[in-house]
């Protein structure tokens, strides 16, 4: 698979260069010296995507010396800071809004203003919100997916279920699983973020993407009565026995065995989940998506994170490293490496053609007209980084130790009042 | 000697020992043989849910030749290599200098320094973090082998001098009376007369930090990242972040990672108990 | 001129001759101790002085004060943090079960305190754990763990018993992750043991036997005592370890569930350079408690090796 995928991208950037003007004019000849990247994209469908962009950057530029270096995404999230600070490479991997705001306000991500208003990121207009902060852009971002529900088809055709569209009717499906003796939902908490997507959802559903946003912000106590109701609603799940046993001992990879063993039917997640449950023998008859139910009359929110490049203000060459950034950016490029074989994602730029597959195609449609709260990036990039580590820790407690609620809730509060100040 | 000695004992009791001591030691290294049976098997038989059964196929070569030719493990533990090496040249030099100034002269302050490398050994080492992290940082060095090597050589010298200089100590104090007596220089006192006879401290302590730096984990995550300067302790877990733990190619890593310090001890086995257990006995 | 010269280089050398023994252990002491400033001496200071800033590590420090220290130990009105408590109660249980090392390395030093065939290797075999990193301990203790296919499971099955998730529980992960630190701990205890067990007096042990003393009556009064360096330096070398327990905890839970398994040499970690942590004033100051903790230790090991040294004299 991956080969073939490899072929495609190199054929599609050499149409690239020949065909997309903007690009072919302002890289007219080949780029020389030095560019070092630093990337998390670590899960093997990234990583194959991550080193065919360097093999057909290089092979435009058979000058330029480009030395990739891959790190663990997760622990990238602490070892960013040093990267930044010393000896900075020139192109590094990073998230979108909130998350970009320590390193902005430390200048430590070059200002990339001029790529925007120069033309140098054609079709890349609707995404600039999310790289805008203090009114300039620090970086490009090179995909954004959608989280929802992933579910076993053939379970669920087994069971005579089908999508639900409401809260009741996805209780009552879960009901008939619980009975069939399976758990609804597969989830792992031992690092805990998988836990802020269902709160994230529960939320968003609950009180709508502004009252989310608010809490988010600091605006909104944790004990106000409409956070309560929230996890009143989750309570009902897990008091039915809705979420796999144990999952604070599973990371979010180990529990999909529970997806792909059939004991579990539905996963929340982002839409890089597709690639593995597919890697594990699920074809496209097994598993299907659906937009997570309504709860409450609310305009629907919905959680699609975007993943970027940015130059750190330290790197040493930073006209190569914009040439790789509009490079990603660009339109064919993109459709190639969110196509379905490759990162299974949504293509950035508005130029660029959604892949034909169903959870892109069914994706890219719920985000365009069925998001009309408003889009959400995640839990721990929406919230504070302090709120995020202390919440998440708190949600995770919830799910094992419901009737803890108050307690954590105080806790949360309590982190609230030092964080926000 | 105590416990009496088992041919002293009954037969059936000395038939009992005899029985007993290779089933607690199967017992006792379960764990172990659990990773070398992992190491071992096919990717399948996790799924299938076979953890703790036999093999249902023999991998060994396919696993191991994962671990060798197909991920970075080879970096891992070369730079590991590269960062055990030198901390160990550097420290015992360093130790043994001050091992000398410590046991062989009299002079003001010499306990209150002594007892400050002592002190500075047990330190609980997250107070270090975040200002060796900086310093680091500032001299250019963090994610780099030098970067931690150095760290290593000085938190190390502290555990080494009280060590060299307690041997030091007992050696005959009349030989380098006999050598001032002479006119013979200091430093070639220390060259000549001293070196030579710490030999078996200095083998004892060189293995000894070998295996400490070898395994340290903590420091490796605190000052380096990625493959280029990371290693093999830090390094196991990549096989983790594939979207299932990969149990067979992990244990397969993990072994590797650990030959070089279990090669070392069955190698210098008495040096290294030796270490170890200075001062277990007056 | 020449002459002039050779005088002073002269007076030098007698200069120096003269002080020879007053400056040779100056000069070699001062590489290690420059080195130890460095990175040892100067980095505790310089913690000291963090914990009392508001600091990301990236901008400019604010100076707060005792802040740090009033939120983490609850000075004045405000409430202890819960992190820190719980930080805190775990380090105790560390540094009382991980004592269990040593009675547990003692009765298998015991054991093995023989002159079968063989027991050299079986003595090194014993040993094997603490040779292992503990990367590859805590690796190892949690798939035993796991809470299905873990093979503690699979033995409880055996015996009826329902099945244990240890490192998802908050109120047994702690003991799962000591028990496998405990593992290696004994070893190097075992080691310290059976080298003093070798030293003990064979003459005293006679006179004991001859008294008629035997079993736990001997190794209480005749053979402990004659073990009190190895027991001091297992009591040493145990507590250490019980209080920079973190590879095992980072490898084995990372603090969860809910942070029940922090202890306080974690929770420094996580405050100061984990992912959503950056907050190195506030992990300084739970880094300069660990150490007045410690503080305690050192100062009366010190005293000990003081008073030996006294002794000596």
């Amino acid at each position: 698979m991956r080969s073939i995928f490899k072929t495609t991208v190199a054929s599609l950037a050499t149409a690239a260069v020949m065909g997309t003007a903007a690009f072919a004019a302002s890289h007219a000849t080949p780029l020389t010296g030095d560019l070092k990247i630093t990337s998390d994209m670590s899960n093997p469908a990234p990583r194959a995507v991550m080193e065919g962009l360097v093999a057909d950057f290089q092979e435009m530029n058979p000058d330029l010396n480009i030395e990739l270096t891959i790190v663990d995404r997760e622990a990238w999230k602490t070892q960013i800071r040093n990267v930044l600070g010393a000896n900075a490479p020139d192109v590094v991997n990073w998230y979108a809004a909130n998350r970009m705001g320590p390193y902005v306000e430390a200048g430590l991500f070059e200002d990339v203003s001029d790529m925007y208003d120069g033309g140098d990121l054609p079709g890349l207009d609707a995404v600039k919100g999310a790289m805008t902060l203090d009114g300039k852009q620090w970086g490009v971002p090179y995909t954004y997916y959608q989280w929802g529900m992933y579910y076993r088809e053939d379970i669920f055709n087994e069971l005579g279920l089908t999508e639900p569209t409401t809260f009741d009717e996805e209780l009552a499906n879960c009901q008939v699983i619980v009975d069939s003796g399976r758990a609804c939902y597969a989830i792992g908490t031992k690092f805990l973020w998988t836990a802020g997507g269902w709160f994230d959802y529960l939320n968003m559903r609950t009180n709508g993407f502004d009252f989310h946003m608010e809490l988010a912000r600091g605006e909104v106590s944790w004990t106000d009565d409409r956070v309560r109701e929230t996890f009143a609603n989750w309570r009902k799940i897990i008091d039915m026995g809705g979420y796999v046993a144990d999952h604070q001992s599973y990371s979010w990879q180990e529990a999909l065995t529970f997806m792909t063993d059939g004991e579990a039917t539905a996963y929340l997640m982002g839409n890089f989940v597709v690639a593995p449950l597919r890697d594990a023998g699920l074809d496209d008859t097994q598993i299907d998506f659906y937009q997570f139910p309504t709860i409450a009359d609310v305009p629907q929110g919905e959680d699609a994170p975007t993943d970027t490049f940015h130059i750190p203000s330290g790197a040493e060459n930073k006209d190569n490293a914009r040439a790789f950034l509009s490079f990603v950016a660009s339109a064919d490029v993109q459709t190639a490496i969110n196509s379905g074989d490759a990162l299974g994602q949504l293509p950035v730029n508005a130029d660029s053609s959604v892949d034909a597959d169903e959870f892109l195609e069914q994706g890219f449609e719920m985000l365009s007209t069925n998001a009309q709260g408003g889009v959400a990036q995640f839990f721990d990039r929406d919230f504070p980084a302090e709120m995020a580590s202390v919440g998440m820790e708190g949600l995770q407690e919830f799910m094992v130790f419901p009737d803890n609620l108050d307690d954590i809730l105080e806790r949360l509060e309590e982190a609230r009042d030092r964080i926000y100040q | 000697m105590f416990p009496t000695p088992i041919a002293k004992t009954s037969r059936e009791w000395q038939i009992g020992y005899q029985t007993l001591l290779p089933i607690m030691l199967v017992i006792w290294l379960l764990p172990l043989i659990a990773v070398a049976m992992f190491s071992i098997k096919p990717d399948a038989d996790f799924t299938n849910g076979n953890y703790w059964g036999l093999p249902s196929s023999f991998e060994f070569f396919s696993n191991y030749g994962k671990v060798f030719f197909e991920s970075n493990m080879p970096r891992y533990l070369m730079n590991s290599l590269f960062i055990t090496i030198p901390t160990v040249i550097g420290a015992v030099a360093l130790s043994c200098m001050a091992g000398f100034a410590l046991g062989v002269y009299r002079f003001k302050g010499n306990l209150l320094i002594f007892f400050m490398f002592i002190a500075g050994n047990f330190v609980p080492f997250q107070i270090l973090m975040v200002p060796v992290r900086d310093l680091t940082i500032n001299l250019n060095l963090y994610d780099t082998k030098l970067g931690l090597v150095l760290f290593h050589v000085a938190f190390q010298t502290g555990f080494c001098t009280l060590f060299m200089r307690n041997f030091i100590r007992a050696l005959p104090f009349q030989l380098i009376e006999a050598a001032r007596v002479e006119g013979i220089a200091e430093w070639r006192i220390f060259w000549y007369v001293v070196l030579p006879l710490m030999k078996p401290a200095l083998a004892a302590l060189a293995v000894l930090i070998f295996t400490f730096i070898w395994n340290d984990y903590f420091w490796a995550v605190v000052l380096t990242q990625g493959p280029g300067a990371q290693p093999v302790t830090a390094g196991i877990t990549e096989f983790n972040s594939q979207y299932r733990a990969a149990y067979h190619l992990m244990s397969a890593g993990s072994i590797v990672a650990a030959l070089p310090p279990v090669a070392m001890f069955f190698l210098m086995q008495k040096h290294f108990i030796a270490g170890l257990t200075l001062g277990a006995v007056k | 001129m020449s002459s002039v010269t050779t005088n002073a280089s002269t007076a030098n050398r007698g200069w120096y001759n003269r002080n020879e023994i007053a400056i040779t252990p100056w000069l070699f002491l001062l590489p290690a101790m420059l080195f130890f400033a460095a990175y040892v001496i100067m980095p505790i200071c310089q913690s000291f002085w963090i914990s009392f800033h508001q600091w990301d590590g990236l901008g400019e420090k604010t100076w707060v004060g005792m802040a740090n220290y009033e939120r983490l130990l609850g000075l004045g009105d405000q409430r202890m943090d819960r992190k820190f408590e719980t930080s805190f109660w775990n380090n105790l249980k560390w540094l009382v079960l991980y004592l269990l090392a040593i009675p547990m390395g003692l009765f298998i030093a015991l054991f093995l305190n023989q002159t079968v065939r063989g027991i050299r290797l079986y003595k090194s075999l014993f040993f094997f754990p603490f040779v292992i990193s503990q990367v590859v301990v805590g690796l190892v203790f949690s798939w035993l763990y796991l809470p299905r296919e873990g093979l503690l499971n699979a033995v409880l099955a055996v015996f009826g018993a329902e099945p244990v998730n240890i490192l998802g529980d908050p109120t047994m992960a702690t003991y799962g992750i000591i028990a496998a630190g405990l593992w290696p701990q004994t070893a190097y205890c075992m080691i310290l043991y059976l080298t003093g067990l070798n030293a003990v007096d064979p003459e005293q042990v006679e006179a004991a036997r001859l008294d008629g003393a035997k079993g736990s009556k001997m190794l209480w009064y005749v053979i402990l005592p004659q073990l009190k360096p190895a027991t001091f330096i297992a009591f040493v070398v145990t507590i250490i370890g019980a209080l920079r327990s973190f590879d095992l905890i980072s490898v084995m839970t990372n603090g969860g569930p809910f942070g029940s398994t922090r202890v306080l040499s974690f929770y420094m970690f996580e405050e100061s350079l984990s992912e959503f942590g950056f907050r190195m004033g506030y992990g300084a100051a739970i880094a300069v408690v660990l150490f007045f903790i410690m503080l305690g230790f050192i100062v009366y090991f010190l005293y000990s090796m003081w008073r030996d040294e006294k002794g000596a004299n």
